[in-house]
């Protein structure tokens, strides 16, 4: 091998093995930061030492071995951490393997902790458990690498200062915690569905790191429906990808999308994974009910086949647990297609006064389409224009304004 | 990034039978890959005895070699990993665990 070869071979062991890596470190000095410092000590070790002896056997046990004999060099320089090195010695003793999936758990459950801002859980997540750079989550975010730079470093010294302790909480405490832990999953996985055609793909890919760690997640915690739910939900919405974008970049609705270019792989795994779900019992939770929702239009053959009954049953559920505006314009679209427009218009009406809509160019969209579906083309008109004059998306204008000028010729069709 | 991981080589006739040993790493290993979220699909591949050819639009249909075999003698993974070194590397750990042939790790696109 070419020392470039093993540096590439390095980069990737590094990727399948840092997480466990880290994680078993921080059981064993009880800080994520000076956990990952040990791993960064052993992988530099790696990065010396393995272009002249080859890649280890076991690279993941060798890197463990090389971060322990730093960590007990470090430690025996700080007196302070005297005890630490006493529970070195004995936390070595204990069996890898078994010890490796919890100590990943606590891992996720401590980058994720609700002491720490969102966007600094999001930013230690993807740099401890899914083995990101620094300078890869800033091109993925479109924020400078010193911004990432200082929230990794921040959420680091806060976890330390606060002593949170390295373990799965238990009782009322885990469903928060939880909840925490798949929030930031989800809101990567948001990132990267959010990237357009002309992006890095370090910022789309952040869909994969997403799926990776939730499917991670749910080897972890299989006894937990919601994470099977959110595992299902992203399964089903990344087996679209390939559909929603047309050939000069554009965005194309759910409805339009050609549904053979839905990969039925994603959409099976997503469907199997919510059936984990719902057979865990208890009352579905906000994730499963999405998944459900995103599984009825898996399902549907086309887009007129879609059962739209059962999605407006399944968003009074959401409603209920999740009460929100766009819940329920969503709820309202679904009434629209299951009982008529003039049902939907009712419930869209409901909602023009409502705040945190007021600048939301969706509220208009719907509201037009459904007018115009009602024959009221001149209503319909002057809704698609506000909602071109809301959007910030240049593509979405262009096809407002065209729904427009639709209307004002009289005619309905999208 | 997608890959498909699959053995080749003499893939008529099984070589050796697996020894119970290296059923259960590889079943260990396959556990691995789907603890670490990459596996999105395995299966066991068997003899292959056809062969669908088209020359010039001319369609042939061969069979054979037959065996009376009716072992898997190979499998396939479908795997969505980082980087073709990181493909490469989930295929070196399988190659260690069944031992001599080959592995074959290629890109898949579109899907």
């Amino acid at each position: 091998m070419t020392d470039l070869e093993t540096q590439r071979a390095i980069d990737a062991v590094w990727r399948i093995e840092s997480p466990k890596l880290i994680a078993g470190l921080t059981r064993i000095v009880r800080d994520v930061g000076l956990a990952q410092d040990l791993a960064q000590d052993a992988l530099v070790a790696a990065l010396e030492q393995w272009p002249e002896s080859g890649v280890p056997a076991k690279p993941g046990a060798w890197l463990m071995a090389t971060a322990k004999h730093r960590a007990i060099d470090r430690l025996r320089r700080d007196e302070r951490l005297e005890r630490k090195h006493q529970e070195i010695g004995r936390e070595m003793e204990v069996q890898e393997g078994q010890q490796e999936g919890d100590d990943l758990l606590r891992l996720m459950f401590i980058s994720c902790h609700p002491i720490l801002a969102p966007e600094a859980r999001v930013a230690l997540t993807l740099r401890l458990l899914a083995s990101l750079t620094t300078e890869e989550i800033a091109r993925a975010f479109l924020v400078p690498v010193s911004t990432i730079a200082q929230r990794i470093v921040r959420a680091k010294r806060t976890l330390t200062e606060a002593r949170v302790p390295f373990e799965v909480p238990s009782g009322p405490e885990l469903d928060e915690r939880l909840s925490s832990v798949l929030q930031v999953i989800y809101l990567v996985f948001n990132e990267g569905y959010s990237a357009t055609a002309g992006d890095d793909l370090i910022r789309s890919g952040l869909c994969e790191d997403a799926l990776r760690l939730g499917r991670v997640l749910a080897g972890l915690a299989p006894k937990e429906p919601e994470v099977h739910g959110l595992v299902a939900l992203m399964e089903i919405q990344a087996s679209r990808s390939g559909a929603r974008v047309g050939p000069s970049g554009e965005m194309i609705l759910l409805l339009d999308q050609d549904r053979g270019r839905w990969d039925q792989l994603l959409i099976r795994r997503g469907l199997a994974a919510l059936e984990r779900a719902e057979q865990l019992g208890g009352a579905l939770g906000p994730y499963t009910l999405q998944a459900a929702i995103a599984a009825c239009h898996a399902r549907a053959r086309t887009a007129a086949a879609t059962d739209w009954a059962r999605i407006v049953a399944l968003y009074d559920a959401l409603a209920e647990l999740t009460p929100s505006a766009v819940v329920e314009l969503n709820r309202a679209v679904a009434v629209g297609m299951a009982f008529g427009p003039a049902a939907g218009l009712e419930l869209v009406d409901a909602l023009i006064s409502e705040p945190s809509l007021k600048t939301y160019h969706f509220l208009p969209s719907v509201r037009g389409d459904l007018l115009a579906k009602l024959g009221r083309h001149d209503e319909a008109r002057l809704e698609f224009e506000r909602a071109a004059a809301l959007t910030q998306n240049a593509r979405e204008r262009e096809l407002l304004l065209d729904r427009a000028a639709a209307s004002s010729r009289g005619e309905t069709a999208s | 990034m997608r890959f498909l991981l699959y053995t080749t080589g003499d893939n008529t006739q099984p070589s050796a039978p697996p020894t119970p040993q290296m059923i259960e790493e590889v079943g260990k290993f396959t556990d691995e890959t789907k603890r670490a979220g990459i596996l999105l699909a395995t299966g066991g591949l068997g003899p292959s005895t056809t062969r669908v050819r088209n020359t010039g639009g001319k369609l042939a249909v061969t069979d054979g070699p037959f065996t009376e075999t009716k072992e898997l003698i190979g499998g396939f993974a479908l795997i969505e990993v980082k980087s073709r070194e990181e493909a490469i590397e989930w295929a070196k750990r399988f190659r260690k665990i069944v031992g001599d042939g080959d592995s074959i790790v290629q890109e898949v696109f579109g899907g």
